[in-house]
């Protein structure tokens, strides 16, 4: 295929690349992206449509492309991109995707990685509104960030060609970059997309650093004081039949890919506008060797400047015919653009009568252009208001809520020395009035874009081709008094079944008629409706046509319509990105217990609790999870065991209120606890739903440290902090969290005691001595230790406490008495569920009182309030049918219910719905029992007990499993073996 | 992300923050002498309105202390920020 880049073309001179597209090898030079290199490859056909299976080419030049979607192969398999936002690297491999993409199989081997900044002056776009902005603001001294989506600043300038102060836009932008760089307070992001404009001027971006550089991109979280949003407009389409088809293209992006990478999209092009910059671009084009075959406006009047010798050397070889529009596509043997069929129009509305004259115009390009949409997505998404602006047939920027002002083409200045203006101003006045008096500067002065088209610098005039016909041929003059733009939105006709509104999803103005013929008008129901603007470019071309369609077809003004909501993001963002550093090993902090290294070389599995790693089972060679948990059960039963607590949650509360304010947030009385005594307690929210429990040991008469479940540590603490603050103010109390000052080791089972005392030779240790519920200060293994008589298991046992600098060392000491032995939190689990102990957060789910589980004895009488107190008399919470907390024995001993489980009454099942009476809280194997059983939330479940009832397991069919109703406590009821 | 004045810290992330609902939202006296309508009313009904709306905030993430602020629900501006933390007892 014959290269379709025009000779001596500057970007030209790059590094040539190899890359391969759907199986064929091509050649790129550095520079382009994958779309222009596929262009200047003669590669029409870029991939083909997902559901009507309609061929797809290159239709825009830029991010708001809504045709050419590909696949990245190598070097990292990357879905759903947009070729015209890809750059060429060499040895690139992809693919035309239709419909969706595929993730990569493998880890993605790129770093990625996040930046927080703060500025006085953001400045979105380095087009020649950001750039003027930008170069006043940063005068000022004010700290600048001028972001910009492209590699190389300069905006549309490399794509029109047009000259600032005398020398190409390019260079000039070039210029005002490296007039920042020696700015201290000013820095540029370029390959820098901000994607989102949140409260307070917060804003998120994303950079794409390149394959080689140390992260692959980057998301920059922005703080300013000032926005300016330069981020330029999008050229508008055109619905008309067959406007899908390759070939047909923006009027702009054809001009960008002549100018800007030099690369020719066709031989022979058809230019439908209804505005005069497609004049420009087919003047450009004309010069950069492409015949135009005719300019079709579907205004009646031409510009003025169409007059002939106004634009010496560059002619159009067809005829400009006012008063015509597009009315058909033929397609070549490729489904890509071969002819073009032109009718004069006349009239109004939106059936095809007011054409006629049809002629047909061969043709491998139809460049559209219907107007400019300014890009007011980040004006919009900071909450400005948008208003319709009927003279440019358009939303513009209104009134803004946040300290942001959008300047240029963003707010419907489409000349450049208006942008150069423009933003000169505006930059100044966001630095001024974020502190920053910003000096006065002359501003850019604009070469009119006649004279310098074409002439960059390595480029040399381009001879247009002859003409092969004698039609009158149109020059362009060099001071263009506009012509004001038509809103041409559609081409009237009689079928609108291949006008596509939205390219990607393959919406025509036939579906989105249907929408608003079944009655919808809101544009954003017609949206979810069609799913027109729901696609890659986010509605960047489609959404303002869809609210214009909609408008018309419903008989309403399309300023008074509005467009769908403007949401981040604005262009694509990889999740990598968002997720930075912040996966594997770092997605969340791991905490362990300075135990940890023992239980690692012990062949611990460990359980995930809250951010803690902890201890699970210790399987033994050849051991599964259930024999080793049965195991370590017993050994706690018959023996002694050992267990790392030290992930409990302890906090010191210190103050003369102390024991006041305890007692106003447990359940029971705290204030009373003599000092060396240890109290159990429950925490319930105002609604009195259980919302904690653990002990309080009385350290002093100020002092109490009371522990906390270890998932819900930062949550009672949080909790107890604001009603200190919030509501008792009064209180002379302050809290500390000490949870990992602490090593704690539980040491339980009836040869705990005498474990103890061989380490504790000091502390005396007989029940009299310390009794349950005590605690003592002990040198236990040589450490200083504080000895809690407490048990979880229903065994004699004994929580140890040292600093934790200390814990690997009593540790060890425990284990080196050869008598006990290490378990971990599932036997923890199994032996707390015998003695019915709930777990609060697994036999409980914020919806618990403490007499729904069974536990009226931890609920004081005396205290006159308590948080949580008034709940326990309301309707709801005295129904005699709450769930309560009971034991479940399978009649099967072997089955282990899963946890999770419905609980029925009745069995077989009857036919749906069934009403389920609570669920499977809590499930084991128990050593003690010889058999499995489990903890349940049941509907009136205290008044079941002795009861059948079922517990639907196997497919639909099969029979619900039957389950007795116990009470909770199914072992040592009477509590006998508490003090060994 | 909002920028939250903490009366202790100045202009933060919200991210820092804990947000905790209506403010002056005061535990009643005495619980035991409401009607259970009334208590009801303290433990589930909050305003809602459009505009200004004094609110309780926790700078969770920074000096851990609680404070009040006036924020406008339909625009995010804060005014009324107090420079002592504002207590709802």
């Amino acid at each position: 295929m014959t290269s379709r880049r025009r000779d001596g073309h500057p970007a030209h001179a790059g590094e040539a690349l190899r890359f391969r597209y759907d199986g064929r090898d091509y050649e790129g030079r550095a520079g382009d992206t994958l779309a222009a290199a596929l262009l200047a490859n003669g590669v029409r056909v870029v991939t083909r449509s997902a559901g009507l299976d309609r061929p797809r080419g290159v239709y825009a030049a830029w991010t708001e492309e809504p045709n050419a979607l590909v696949q990245i192969e190598k070097p990292f398999p990357e879905p759903m991109l947009q070729a015209t936002t890809v750059e060429l690297y060499d040895g690139l491999v992809a693919t035309g995707l239709r419909g969706r993409g595929r993730l990569a199989d493998r880890p993605d081997p790129a770093r990625y990685d996040a930046c927080h900044a703060h500025c006085d002056v953001l400045v979105v776009g380095a087009g020649p509104a950001g750039l003027a902005a930008a170069s006043a603001a940063a005068a000022s001294g004010a700290r600048v960030i001028l972001a910009d989506d492209r590699p190389a600043a300069g905006g549309s300038l490399p794509d029109t060609g047009e000259t600032v102060d005398g020398v190409p836009g390019a260079r000039w932008a070039a210029g005002v970059l490296a007039e920042l760089a020696e700015r201290p307070e000013a820095r540029v992001l370029t390959c820098t997309s901000v994607f989102g404009h949140y409260d307070d001027n917060y804003l998120v971006a994303v950079e794409r650093r390149g394959e080689a550089a140390a992260s692959r991109e980057r998301i920059w979280r922005i703080r300013a004081r000032r926005v300016v949003l330069a981020t330029g407009a999008h050229e508008r389409p055109i619905a008309f039949a067959g406007n899908d088809l390759p070939g047909v293209m923006l009027a702009g992006a054809a001009r960008a890919y002549a100018n800007r990478y030099g690369v020719l999209a066709g031989r022979r092009a058809v230019v439908f506008t209804a505005n005069d910059s497609a004049y420009e671009a087919a003047r450009d084009l004309a010069a950069a060797g492409i015949e135009i075959a005719a300019v079709i406006d579907a205004r009646t009047t031409v510009p003025a400047r169409l007059e002939p010798g106004a634009f010496p050397g560059h002619v159009f070889a067809g005829p400009v015919l006012p008063g015509h529009v597009v009315t058909g596509v033929g397609a070549g043997p490729d489904g890509s653009v071969a002819s073009v069929t032109v009718s004069a129009f006349s009239g109004s509305g939106l059936s095809g009568s007011g054409l006629s004259g049809e002629r047909e115009i061969e043709a491998d390009l139809l460049l559209v252009s219907g107007g400019w949409n300014p890009v007011v997505h980040l004006f919009s998404q900071s909450g400005g208001a948008l208003r319709f602006d009927d003279g440019l047939g358009a939303f513009l920027p209104g009134v803004s809520v946040q300290p942001v002002e959008a300047v240029g083409a963003a707010r419907g200045v489409f000349t450049l020395a208006g942008c150069l203006e423009d933003g000169a101003a505006a930059g100044a006045r966001a630095a001024e009035a974020a502190g920053f008096p910003a000096p006065q500067r002359p501003v850019p002065t604009v070469i009119p874009a006649t004279v310098a088209a074409g002439r960059t610098a390595a480029t040399p005039p381009v001879t247009p081709p002859a003409t092969p016909s004698a039609t009158p041929s149109a020059t362009l003059s060099a001071t263009p008094p506009a012509t004001p733009p038509m809103a041409l939105w559609l081409v009237p006709a009689d079928d609108y079944g291949t006008h596509f509104v939205d390219l990607q999803r393959e919406v025509t103005v036939a579906d989105v008629m249907r929408a608003t013929g079944s009655g919808l008008r809101s544009v954003e129901h017609v949206k979810r409706y069609t799913t027109a603007g729901t696609a890659h470019d986010q509605g960047k071309l489609s959404g303002v046509l869809t609210s214009a369609i909609v408008a018309h077809a419903t008989g309403v003004e399309i300023g008074d319509l509005g467009t769908t909501t403007f949401r981040a993001p604005y262009v694509p963002v990889s999740f990598a990105a968002l997720a930075g550093r912040d996966r594997g090993a770092l997605h969340d902090p791991v905490r362990v217990t300075s135990l940890h290294s023992w239980h690692v070389a012990h062949g611990a599995l460990f359980e995930n609790v809250g951010q803690w790693k902890r201890p699970w089972y210790y399987p033994r060679p050849g051991e599964d999870m259930d024999t080793a948990v049965l195991r370590e059960c017993a050994a706690v039963r018959d023996g002694a065991g050992a267990m790392d607590a030290s992930t409990l949650g302890k906090i010191d509360v210190q103050g003369p209120d102390a024991g006041e304010f305890l007692d106003r947030l447990y359940t029971n009385m705290m204030s009373t606890l003599k000092v060396g005594a240890v109290r159990y307690g429950v925490m319930c929210r105002a609604d009195g739903m259980v919302f904690d429990d653990g002990t309080v040991m009385r350290l002093a008469d100020d002092r109490f440290l009371a522990t906390t479940t270890t998932g819900n540590a930062a949550a009672v603490l949080d909790w107890m902090e604001e009603w200190l603050q919030t509501e008792w103010p009064s209180l002379r109390v302050s809290l500390t969290s000490v949870t990992e000052h602490w090593a704690t080791v539980a040491l339980a089972g009836p040869r705990s005691r005498e474990v103890l005392a061989g380490l504790a030779p000091g502390l005396a240790v007989d029940a009299a001595s310390f009794p349950f519920m005590t605690w003592r200060d002990a040198e236990v293994a040589g450490l200083a230790a504080r000895v809690c008589r407490i048990s979880f298991s229903g065994e004699l046992a004994y929580e140890i406490n040292v600093t934790a600098w200390d814990g690997l060392a009593l540790w060890e000491a425990v284990m080196g008495t050869g008598a006990v032995t290490p378990y971990g939190t599932e036997t923890m689990h199994v032996l707390r569920a015998e003695k019915g102990y709930p777990i609060i957060g697994q036999d409980t789910d914020g919806t618990v009182t403490p007499a729904d589980l069974g536990m009226d004895w931890i609920v004081s009488k005396k205290k006159a309030d308590f948080v949580g107190r008034r709940s326990f008399s309301r309707p709801d919470t005295s129904r005699p049918d709450r769930k309560h907390l009971v034991g479940l024995l399978p009649d099967d001993p072997g089955l282990r219910l899963p946890e999770g489980a419905q609980i029925v009454a009745v069995s077989p099942l009857p036919e749906p719905p069934v009403r389920a009476l609570g669920h499977v809280t809590s499930s084991y194997r128990s050593a003690a029992l010889g058999r499995t059983f489990a903890l349940a939330l049941v509907a009136g479940g205290r008044d079941r007990i002795g009861e059948r009832l079922y517990v639907p397991l196997g497919p639909p069919g099969d029979d619900p499993v039957p389950v007795t109703v116990t009470g909770p406590v199914l072992y040592d009821p009477e509590g006998a073996r508490r003090d060994g | 992300m909002l920028l939250i004045p903490c009366p202790w810290c100045g202009p933060r992330d919200e991210a820092e923050f804990h947000y905790g609902g209506q403010a002056h939202v005061a535990y009643p006296d005495d619980p035991a002498a409401l009607s259970d309508e009334e208590w009801a009313r303290y433990l589930f009904f909050r305003d809602n309105p459009k505009g200004r709306f004094a609110e309780r905030w926790s700078h969770a993430a920074g000096c851990r202390r609680w404070f009040t602020l006036t924020r406008d629900t339909s625009t995010n501006t804060f005014t009324n920020t107090s420079a002592a933390p504002e207590v709802t007892a």
